[in-house]
This record gives C-alpha cells, structure tokens and sequence, in this order.
C-alpha cells in the first residue's frame, strides 16, 4: 500500500468516526470537539489533494472561528444537562434505514454516472513548485469572481448585523451617552444667573 | 484490490456521500438539543467542500477551491446567525431541547 | 287610422290607471278608464261601418319586431270584415261592463286597479284579433290569459281565488303549448307566420306530411289540431274546461267581460280566422265539430244540477261555445261567429244581471237560499228574461237566428259527425231552456228562502248598473234580425265577409241549408219550448218532484252534479303525481343529493379532510426533514429506475 492510500484511510476513518461522536454524543460539547476533529481530518486530506489554502482556511476559520463560538454559546446558555431527555435509540432505526438508502442511491448514482478516468490516482501536488496554491487561487480570485468575492464579503457583514440586532438586549436603567442631546446644549438650558439679595436663599 | 490501493476521485466522493449521510442522519436522529442541529448542518457543509476541492483536483480547475472558500464563508454566516437565534430562544424558552419547538403544529 | 285608436286608448288608459292606481282618486281611474273604452267602443262601430258598407279594410303595419334572418314579424293592425265585427263585439261589451263596474265595484278597496285590468284585457283582446300573423295573435293570446290570471284572483286576500287564478292559467297554458306547437309546424312548413303568406298557399301544401318523432302526419291536419288545441284551452272545451267554473271566483264583471263574451271566445275567432287552413284539414274538422258537440251536451248537463247562479251560467257559456265550435267544424265559420255576436250580448246581459242579483241579496250566490224576489227587482227580472229567452232561441230574440243557423247547418252538412253535432246540439238545446228556466224560477219565485234581514235589504241596482243592461238588453233583442237581415252574416255566398273567412265549394253548408227539411229547421224551436215547459212544471207545479228524480237517479244525479269528476280525475292523474314528485325532488334530490354533493358535501368534505390531512403539520423540525429526505430517496429512485430501464 502506498502512503496516500494509508493516509487517506487514516484520516477517512476519522472523518467519519468523528462525525458520527458529533451526533450521538450526548454532551454538546463533546459534539463539538468532535467537530473539531472531524475538521483536522479533512484538513489532512485537503493538503494530500495540494489544496493547503484551503486546508489551512478550514483550521483557522472553521476550527478556530466558527467551532469556537460554538463552544462559547454553549458555555454561556445555562444548559441543564441532566434534564436533556433519552429516547435516543427509539427513532435510530428508521432514521439508519433511510439514510442507508440515501447513501446507497449515490452510490448507485455515482456507478451511473459516466466519470471518466474516476479511478486514477489523483494528482497531489501542483504542476510545478513556482506557484503555490495560494498564489493561484489569489490569481483569479480577485479577477474572475471578484463579484462573487464582493458579495460573499457583504453576507457577512449582513450576518454580523443580524447577529447583534437579535441578540441585543436593551436593559433598564443603563445609563447611557447620547451623544448629540450632550452637544446640541445650549447656555439657556443649562445655566439661568438669579440675581440674589445678600442675606437671602434662592 | 486495486480499486482500494489507488486513491481515486472515487473515494472521495464516496467519503463525502458517507459524511454527508452522516449529517442528515443527525437532524433527524436528534431530539435533544438543538445544538447538535446545527453541528450537522457544520458536517454537511463539510462533506460538500471535500467533494469541491476533489473535483478541483479532479478536473485541474481551481473554481472548486474558489467554492470551497464561499462556502466557508457562508457557513460561518450562518452559524452565526444560527446561534444567534439559538440564544434569544434560549432567553425566552429556558430550554433547548428540539422536542419543544413545536409551535408551528397544525 | 282609426285602427290606431281603438287598439291603443284602452292600453293607454291602462297604463295611466295602473301605474297611478295609488295616487289618483277612484273617481278619476274611473272616468279615464270608462272613457278610453267608450270612445274606443264609438270608434270600433265606425270603423265597422267603412269596412262592412264601403269595403275599406286595411293591414297598418307598426313596428317591426322580430327580423331574424328568415323569420319576420312586425307589430301590425289587419282589420277586414271578421276583424270589425270582433272590435265592435269586444269594445262594446267592455265598455258596458267597465260602466257597470263603476257601480259594482264602489265598496270595493281598489277600484283603480280593478279598471286597470279591465282596460288592460281590453287592448291584448284587441291586438288578438287585429292581428296579421300567428305571433302577435300570440301575444294578445297569452296576454288576456294574464289579465285574466289578474283578474279572477283581483281578491287575492281569498285563497280560494287564487287557487281559481292559477288553475286558468295553468290550464290555459296546457292548451297554449298546443298552440305554440302549431306555430312553429306553420313556420316550418311555410316558412312565414304571416297570415297572407300562410293563407295563399295553404293549397298548394295540402300533401305535405310533417314528420314528428319519426312518425308521418299530414301537415295540415297536424297544424290545425294543434291550433284547435290551444283553442280548446283558451275556449275551455271539454278536456281543458276545468278552469272555467273556478274562474266565477272572481268579480262578476269580469266573468262578464272574460268569461262570456271576449276571452272564451278567442278560441273560435283563431278557427275562423284560420278557416283558410282548417278547409284543407277534414281530419281536423271532424275533430273540432266532435269536440265542440261533445261540450254543448256535456256542460248542458252539468248545468242543470248545479246550485250557484255564477256557476249555471257558466256552465252555459261553456256549451254555447261547443255549439260555435261545431258550427267551424262543419265549416259553417260564419254561423259560428255570429253565434258568437249574439251570445256575447246576451251571455253578458245573463252575468250581469246575476250580478244585479248577488248584490241585491247582499252577496248571496247559492238560487236555494234565494226566492220569491220578482216583485222586488222587477227590471232585473225582465232583463233575466230577456237573456234567457235569447238565449234558448226563441223566435225574434237573437240567439233564435244564429242557434237554428248552427243546428241547420249541421244537420245539412250530411256527413255523420255533422248528424251527430246536430242531435247532441238539439239535446243540449232542450237542456239549455231547461236549465235557464229553472234558474228563472228557482232564484226568483217561490217562497222566500233567504233571512228576514236579506229580504230587506232588497234593492234594485243604481242606475249606473242598470243602463249598460238596458244596452245589452238592446243587442239581445236586435243583433240577431239585425245580423240575419240586414247584414246576411248568414248567408250561401259569403258576401259579408269576403276574404276573411274562406270555405271550400264541396263544404258550403250554408247554401244547403234552404234545402233541409221543415222538421229539422222547427225542431231547436220544439227543443226549446218543451224545456221551458219541463222547466215550469219541475220547479213551479212540481216543486218535489227534481228532488224525488235526482233520488231515483242517484248516480246519474252524483255524475253530473260533480262534473263528471274532471276535477277529481285530472287530480288523481296530474296534480297528486306532480306533487308526489316535486317532494321527492325536494327533499331527496335537492336536499341530499345536490346539497350534499355540492355545498354541504364539499364543506364538510373539506373540513374533515383537512382536520385529518392537518395530523401531518407536526410543527417538528426533523420531521419535516426527514420527509424531505424520504421524498428525496422516492424521486432518486424514480430517476435511476427510468434511466436504468
């Protein structure tokens, strides 16, 4: 057996094993840290293929970021995890059948289709050592699907937005700064001079 | 036996269908919390991009890799915006357990 | 011109009457109303001058009314000889009848209405008989069986009137089914409903046969059948006859205007009109002259047992008609409709003054609960006598010359329906008199049998009720010499009416007639004499013995006493099956079938199956999902099936 095919097994398997912890893992966040392996995996396999931007982008972004706030929202809920119900087994069956036949159909679907050259080895590294993925994907990132780059930069910010407009809570009693009242004061409103006779109280 | 030695796209796709599976299995398997909803979904996303950047290899083309990074991109929009809700839920329900939300019956 | 005038004045004094009858005052519908018929009536025996003296008839064409593509009618006036004599018939009677009902009708409620409606049937009479082609004949035809509808049930707080009011109708219209039928085979076969068109080549279509439901008739005789049928109807001959009695349900004014002298006889002026058709249809005429014989003998003998005034005398019209009718029958068309003439005075004259009657006896229509009243109302018992003994055809009155005219005719007609006619004509002659007699005798003489308080309030009529019977008293007496005299109505050539009544040589009774027998020509005279003489021995010098006779002859007395059980038959046959239908049509073919398939059936159907089919909408996530993805497996499935196969 050559190298890639052992590694390629290796981190298949732990792929798939890690996916299946996240979903029956009883404790949410052991799910995630399953994840979070299942993310190195593929990140292994992603760099076997000569992808390693984006094997790289999945650690720092997926693993780092996104399983990350995972973990945050889970720690900050005050989940009660001894009330989480049982009743897991009850609906494993059904749920196995189907998928079985999900997969089994594209699998089916797979030998149907007509994929030349499927089973040659996949080629591992680039074409020649004076480009690096990077390089490459920066070459026509920026030019041919600019818009697409545009746009993708624009959900985010409209993720962003819609994150914080749903989680902000406004609470009672906070005092705040506004701002424009403090600037807009004028001499009248805040000063008034009395002219006191000595002696006498206001 | 050859089939097995040489690692083709084959496999590959084979290893995205089986993770792919493995996320729709865990929306429905799931009653407990919702959490575990939107790791599946994480997974499912996963699947697809390992079927992306093959295919890239596959065909010599970087479009796929170019995909794989919006769907990154998206993914983590997403989850943000999942826990998002999950949170304010959270507030107002006191409970994540997915048996619960069921207020669209009828 | 005048034409205009006679048909249009009633309608439009209908019109104003009508639409204002709760706004303008009693006196003034009166007087409009009086006023359009009465100069219409001066008119109409102007017109009937220029046309009968100076031959001036005219077709006034109007409006058009329907053009579609081939079939062409227009609203138009024919006035010829046949025409004039209808106008003055029709207008002089209805103006008498609208004078009179000034008087009867005073306590009445609404008065205003009531003359609304006289005008009204005035002018749809009027355009029946001016009219020039089979649909505006049509048109008058079913419109004075509407006013007659309105008027028999004017008291419509009776139900007994109303029920009386749709009856007519309803039977009316059996019979006008018939006569639509025999329009449209009029246009089928001549491709005209124009009366000249038809008329002229009535001849040349004598072999024609008409195919109907895949059987062969002869074209002709089926037109003319049908004809007669919707004159059956209209003219309550036997068979359709039922209406007429129920229809005393109403004002007798009405009955004297409608159902004596105008309406009733429509049926017999469409055959003489027709007569043109009828010539060329033996089989047709045959039918008519049974029919019409058949009704004389039948309504004579209902007549001689009924008990309400209103009723003998209707029962009187009904046979006179028959007698009309035989006379077309053996196509003595002329006879009939000066039969018709003078019948339409004296029959009015009898309503009328039964009329008088009721409304001196305080409204009292039963002759048993009545007696012993000559001395009091003398001028209404003289004018009594002057319509009976016109109408039983005693010499010089005029119901003498046109009844001999119609009994001689058919006897000469030599063939055996004519003989038939005749004898069933004679009987029913010696049955009129005898009935007539008895209703003299039984309501006027004798030992009161009505209350004290009724013998007391005996009074004559007022005036305005007495002089339109000193006028039709006038046409008892006259309009038969002066018809038979004067004017030949009667006569072998036909020279009075020309072109509007045609009848072959080889049917030409009336020229046969100068050569019958004596016997025959005295024996409607014999008939009618030893019936008033029965008469007077049963009711004045036997007074016991009718009752004794009608004992002996129960079920002979039972038959005729019910009416032959018309009424109870066309229940038992017609009006209990219609009624047992339209229930199960009611309530299990509306109600449950249509409804629960329809309304109720889709309502509940949609409720019970989204009740059942909303079990799916869980409100669950994953279940949602793992439909899609169930969904999702079916459809792979398909699509790898259909490609691998």
């Amino acid at each position: 057996m050559t190298l890639a095919a052992i590694l390629f097994y290796l981190f298949s398997i732990t792929a798939v094993i890690a996916g299946t912890m996240v979903i029956s893992l009883k404790n949410p966040v052991h799910s995630v840290l399953s994840l979070i392996v299942a993310f190195f995996s593929v990140a292994w396999l992603f760099i076997m293929l000569g992808a390693e931007f984006i094997s790289m982008l999945l650690i720092i972004v997926y693993a780092g970021a996104v399983a990350v706030l995972f973990l945050f929202v889970i720690m900050m809920m005050d989940i009660n995890f001894a009330e989480l119900r049982q009743g897991f087994a009850k609906y494993l069956p059904v749920g196995v059948i189907v998928a079985g036949l999900f997969f089994l159909e594209l699998f089916v679907m797979l030998k149907l289709s007509n994929i030349k050259g499927g089973m040659l080895p996949l080629s591992c590294a680039p074409p020649s050592t004076a480009t690096s993925n990077t390089m490459e994907l920066g070459k026509i990132l920026y030019t041919d699907y600019f818009y697409a780059f545009e746009i993708a930069g624009l959900v985010l910010l409209v993720a962003m937005i819609g994150a914080i407009v749903l989680t902000l809570r406004h609470k009672e009693g906070v005092r705040r700064q506004n701002i424009g009242r403090q600037v807009s004061r004028t001499v009248e409103d805040s000063i008034t001079i009395v002219k006191v006779e000595s002696g006498k109280g206001i | 036996m050859n089939a097995f030695l040489e690692i083709g796209l084959i496999h590959y796709i084979v290893l995205s269908s089986l993770l792919f599976t493995i996320g729709t299995l865990g929306i429905f398997i799931n009653r407990k919390n919702v959490i575990t909803l939107l790791l599946s979904i994480e997974l499912m996303l996963l699947s697809v991009n390992i079927n992306f950047v093959a295919f890239s290899a596959y065909l010599g083309n970087l479009t796929g890799q170019v995909f794989t990074m919006f769907v990154l991109t998206v993914a983590a929009a997403e989850a943000a915006i999942g826990l998002a809700i999950l949170v304010v839920y959270f507030r107002n329900r006191g409970t994540i357990a997915v048996e619960d939300i069921h207020m669209m019956r009828g | 011109m005048l034409a205009y005038f006679i048909v249009f004045l009633p309608v439009l004094a209908a019109i104003y009457t009508g639409l204002g009858c709760r706004i303008i005052s009693v006196r003034h519908a009166q007087i409009v109303t009086c006023l359009g018929t009465i100069i219409s009536a001066i008119l109409s025996w102007v017109l009937f001058y220029n046309v009968v003296m100076q031959g001036a008839g005219a077709t006034v064409e109007i409006l058009p009314w329907i053009h579609s593509d081939e079939f062409m009618v227009n609203w138009s006036l024919k006035v010829d000889q046949l025409t004039a004599v209808m106008l003055v018939v029709v207008t002089s009677v209805s103006a008498l009848v609208h004078v009179y009902s000034v008087g009867y009708m005073a306590h009445d409620e609404h008065p205003q209405r009531f003359m609304a409606y006289l005008s009204l049937f005035t002018f749809f009479m009027l355009m029946l008989v001016t009219a020039n082609d089979f649909v505006q004949l049509f048109f008058g035809w079913e419109g004075v069986g509407l006013s007659s509808y309105l008027l028999i049930g004017f008291w419509d707080k009776k139900p007994s009137a109303n029920a009386a009011a749709m009856k007519a109708f309803i039977v009316n219209r059996i019979g006008d089914f018939g006569f639509a039928i025999g329009i449209f085979s009029v246009f089928m076969i001549f491709g005209s409903v124009h009366f000249a068109d038809v008329f002229a080549a009535a001849p040349s279509k004598i072999n024609e046969t008409i195919n109907i439901a895949g059987m062969q008739f002869p074209a002709l005789d089926f037109i003319c059948v049908m004809l007669f049928i919707g004159a059956m109807g209209k003219s309550a001959q036997i068979g359709l006859h039922t209406w007429l009695p129920d229809a005393m349900e109403g004002p007798t004014p009405v009955s004297a205007l409608i159902h004596a002298a105008t309406m009733v006889t429509a049926g017999v002026f469409l055959v003489a009109r027709c007569s043109p058709l009828f010539e060329y249809a033996p089989h047709a005429l045959m039918m008519v002259t049974a029919v019409g014989a058949v009704t004389c003998l039948f309504a004579g003998t209902i007549a001689i047992t009924q008990n309400d005034i209103k009723r003998i005398i209707a029962y009187s019209t009904c046979s006179q008609l028959g007698y009309m009718f035989f006379a077309c029958g053996v196509s003595a068309y002329s006879a009939g409709i000066f039969h018709l003439m003078t019948h339409a005075f004296f029959k009015a004259l009898l309503f009328l003054g039964a009329g008088s009657v009721i409304h001196a006896m305080s409204d009292e229509q039963d002759i048993r609960n009545m007696g012993g009243i000559w001395k009091k109302i003398p001028i209404t018992y003289a004018l009594f006598w002057i319509g009976s003994l016109a109408l039983a055809g005693i010499p010089f009155f005029a119901g003498y010359f046109s009844k001999d005219a119609i009994l001689e005719s058919a006897y000469a007609a030599d063939t055996n329906i004519g003989h038939f006619a005749f004898y069933m004509g004679l009987a029913a002659a010696f049955l009129t008199a005898l009935y007539s007699w008895r209703l003299i005798i039984i309501a006027f003489h004798g030992a009161p049998r009505a209350s004290d308080e009724t013998m007391h309030h005996i009074h004559e009529s007022p005036n305005i009720m007495l002089v339109p019977l000193y006028f039709l008293a006038l046409g008892a007496v006259v309009s038969g010499a002066a018809g038979y005299y004067i004017l030949h109505m009667v006569s072998g050539d036909g020279a009075f009416w020309q072109d509007s009544i045609k009848v072959l040589e080889e049917h030409n009774v009336l020229e046969k007639i100068h050569h019958i027998p004596t016997l025959v020509k005295l024996s409607p005279l014999i008939a009618g004499i030893s019936g008033i003489g029965l008469a007077y021995f049963l009711y004045m010098f036997r007074p016991g013995l009718p009752g004794k006779i009608a004992a002996a002859f129960r079920p002979i007395y039972k038959f005729f006493y019910n009416k032959w059980y018309f009424d109870e038959f066309y229940d038992w046959l017609f009006v209990r099956p219609a009624k047992r239908i339209g229930r199960f049509l009611w309530k299990i073919f509306d109600i449950k079938i249509i409804d629960g398939f329809g309304p109720n059936g889709a309502a509940f159907i949609t409720r019970f199956s989204s009740i059942r089919f909303g079990v799916v909408q869980t409100g669950y996530v994953y279940h949602y999902a793992f439909v899609m993805m169930v969904g999702l497996i079916g459809f792979i499935t398909w699509y790898i099936y259909r490609s691998l196969g």
